[in-house]
């Protein structure tokens, strides 16, 4: 079976700063892999880098079998990809349902799909008419969570998929984490809730200074490791 | 790349430079002695010799820019890059020539400084759209790299010339319609002396405007290869947190 | 793509509907904008009447600029550029969807300024085909090369700034033209006017091709 992602010495940029660095990483297709470092690695960016929203400057990128140098590739790819991200896209003024099915019908998604995908977050009923901006963190990172789920993306890119939900909003992504891994997608995280992360993935990579070292889960360095030695040119990295 | 003294200049730019020196010098003569006072105009014809030729060079400059910020759409290359901001920054210096030349020829002529002639007011404009042109390259120039930069510059650079063109001809158009007369800055029957020495205007400011064009165009190169040359430092030294990080395990 | 620009179109409008920002705050600029030139130009000595034309249309490009910059500050909130590029839909149809957007906004403030016009400046309506026919042609206009500027600065710290020295000269053939067919239609000869209407339309039609061609690129890499 072909990989979901295969970079090989992958540089991108932001502005002239080279968030990856000459990135390798393997994902298999109907894998869950987390990706962890400090902050500042490069995390992000190689989501976004996945999902088809950054150039490649040097190396190659293969993601679903797009190939990320050649820009109409990359763009063919964003419709099969599905982002989860600290920026929701999802507008103020709209409710929660409106955003849903906006979102959900660009992708084409069918009112099934995006009815479902509101209920299986937990949004139906009194929520659902809810203005986005009279939301709680949470609420909206359901409501971007739904977002997702209506588009049924092959390849889910998780950025910090926990953070800011309760207990049950932590199930609900890892229940929905495993129903997509079911039904044959593959799912690339970045997280810093490493007990609860871990356990959901089949494999750990470490990202530091915009490359690559893999490891399997519960092994290894953790986030606490380079305390007094962050270096500057990782801060530079906020998108 | 490891010149010993940086420099813009080579021997061919400062032949052209010479020569558009010399062609200055050669055009003071004729322009203020050889060539005849008009009849109608008097003296005050003899600044045509410059006000026309810069009229020129500002509308070329734009079309360069247009043409640059097509073949940067097309090809991706710096170099029409560069070119682009090159033709913009020397014709902006034309454009504000020309309106200020056209605007003290416009006082014994017209007797004030500005009318509403279907000229002067789309060079105006032309000259708004050049700094906003300038502008918005500047933004893209500080943030981005050079393959997500430029996009923005390029849109409006490409759209440079058709909206000067449209520009142009709407006014041309609207200020027909009105009744007023209007005097013809251009003599129609140019001839002899004064026809040569307008010619000579036009070739001796192409020359300068080349000579400037050639001069902007290799600082931008310049500046262009400086932001290149920091990528492989950049990366390693990225990379190299990854070593720190490791240390510290 | 209509498809796709019947959806942007829908939600920017749905969003003006939830939000209110025209109908509170642009459609009082343009009342403003009419006051303050009663004030400034001595209703009593008639200018105002001879002028309206232009006075009106000046008045429609200051409230384009304000509905120009609304369009793009939705989009600009929260990663919302991003989200576009990820969204499947086709950027010509986005492009022509906000263009819609902002159309239908500034058919809503032409249609008051029209009254305020009549009401204020006393100005006499006549060849209401003429006037109708320029109000859709310099709309359409407006709206294409407004939303192909206003992406170039939006998602720009200084865009507030930089949209009108971009958009404003581009915009001055439109202004030329409606104001030219404006005063055709009410105080001269109504068949003067048709042929500035023409030229409002080969406007919006370049503009409208272009921006669908070219927004794609634009969203993509700036």
């Amino acid at each position: 079976m072909e990989p979901a992602v295969q970079l090989r010495g992958a540089v991108t940029l932001l502005g002239r700063f080279p968030a990856l660095a000459g990135i390798d990483l393997d994902v298999a297709a109907g894998e869950i892999v987390l990706l962890r470092g400090p902050n500042g690695a490069g995390k992000t960016t190689l989501l976004r880098l996945c999902a088809g929203l950054l150039p490649v400057a040097r190396g190659t990128a293969t993601v679903l079998g797009h190939n990320l140098t050649d820009r109409r590739q990359a763009r063919s790819l964003r419709r099969r990809v599905g982002l989860l991200g600290h920026a929701t896209g999802l507008y103020d003024e709209l409710t929660v349902s409106d955003n849903v099915r906006f979102w959900g019908r660009a992708a084409g998604a069918s009112s099934e799909d995006i009815v479902g995908a509101l209920a299986a977050c937990g949004l139906d009923g009194r929520l659902a008419d809810l203005a986005v901006l009279s939301l709680s963190a949470g609420q909206r990172r359901r409501t971007s969570l739904a977002c997702l789920l209506a588009r049924r993306p092959e390849l889910w890119l998780l950025d910090e998929p926990h953070a800011g939900l309760d207990q049950d909003g932590r199930d609900l992504v890892d229940g929905l984490v495993h129903r997509a891994v079911q039904a044959g997608a593959t799912v690339l995280m970045a997280s810093h809730d490493l007990d609860r992360a871990e356990a959901l993935a089949d494999r750990v990579v470490t990202v530091v200074g915009g490359t690559t070292t893999a490891g399997a889960p519960g092994a290894g360095p953790t986030d606490a490791a380079p305390a007094a030695g962050t270096p500057a040119g990782g801060v530079a990295l906020v998108p | 790349m490891s010149a010993p003294r940086p420099t813009t200049g080579s021997p061919a730019t400062r032949l052209l430079g010479g020569l558009s020196l010399a062609g200055l010098v050669l055009l003071l003569g004729y322009a203020l002695w050889w060539s005849p006072a008009d009849v109608v105009q008097k003296d005050s014809v003899r600044i045509m010799y410059v006000h026309v030729p810069t009229a020129i060079m500002a509308f070329t400059a734009c079309g360069i820019t247009t043409l640059a910020s097509a073949m940067w759409l097309r090809r991706r290359s710096e170099g029409w890059w560069v070119l682009g901001g090159a033709a913009a920054e020397v014709g902006i210096v034309f454009t504000a020539a020309c309106l200020v030349t056209g605007s003290i020829w416009g006082r014994p002529t017209w007797g004030t400084y500005w009318d509403w002639d279907p000229r002067i007011t789309s060079t105006t404009l032309l000259f708004i759209m050049l700094v906003g042109y300038l502008a918005l390259r500047r933004i893209d120039n500080e943030s981005g790299n050079a393959a997500q930069r430029g996009m923005r510059a390029a849109i409006v650079g490409l759209l440079l010339f058709p909206n000067v063109m449209i520009v142009h001809y709407s006014v041309d158009w609207w200020r027909s319609l009105h009744q007023t007369a209007t005097i013809t800055r251009l003599d129609p029957s140019i001839e002899g002396t004064m026809l040569f020495t307008l010619m000579l205007g036009i070739a001796v400011f192409g020359l300068v405007f080349a000579w400037m064009l050639i001069h902007r165009f290799r600082v931008g190169w310049l500046e262009e290869r400086v932001g290149a040359t920091g990528l492989d430092a950049a990366l390693l030294e990225r990379r190299a947190e990854a070593g720190v990080a490791g240390g510290a395990r | 793509m209509f498809r796709d620009a019947g959806l942007v179109a829908g939600k920017d409008l749905r969003i003006e509907l939830r939000s209110r920002v025209t109908l509170q705050q642009v459609l009082p600029f343009a009342v403003l904008v009419l006051i303050l030139f009663g004030v400034a130009l001595d209703p009593d000595r008639g200018i105002l009447t001879r002028a309206s034309a232009g006075l009106f249309w000046v008045a429609v490009l200051f409230c384009a600029l304000l509905a120009i910059q609304r369009a793009f500050t939705i989009e600009a909130a929260d990663g919302g550029r991003d989200a576009l590029r990820l969204s499947g839909l086709e950027p010509g149809g986005i492009f022509l969807g906000k263009a819609m957007a902002i159309a239908a906004q500034l058919t809503a403030v032409e249609a008051l300024l029209a009254v305020g016009v009549v009401i204020m400046y006393g100005t006499e309506v006549t060849g209401v085909p003429l006037l109708v026919a320029t109000c859709v042609a310099a709309t359409a206009g407006m709206a294409a090369a407004g939303t192909l500027y206003g992406v170039l600065a939006a998602g720009l710290r200084v865009r507030e700034t930089l949209l009108p020295i971009l958009l404003l000269p581009v915009l001055s053939p439109v202004l030329i033209g409606a104001t030219k067919a404006f005063e055709a239609a009410l105080g001269g000869v109504a068949a003067d006017g048709w042929p500035w209407c023409g030229l409002l339309l080969t406007f919006a039609l370049l503009y409208l091709t272009f921006g669908t061609l070219a927004f794609g690129t634009l969203l993509e890499e700036s």
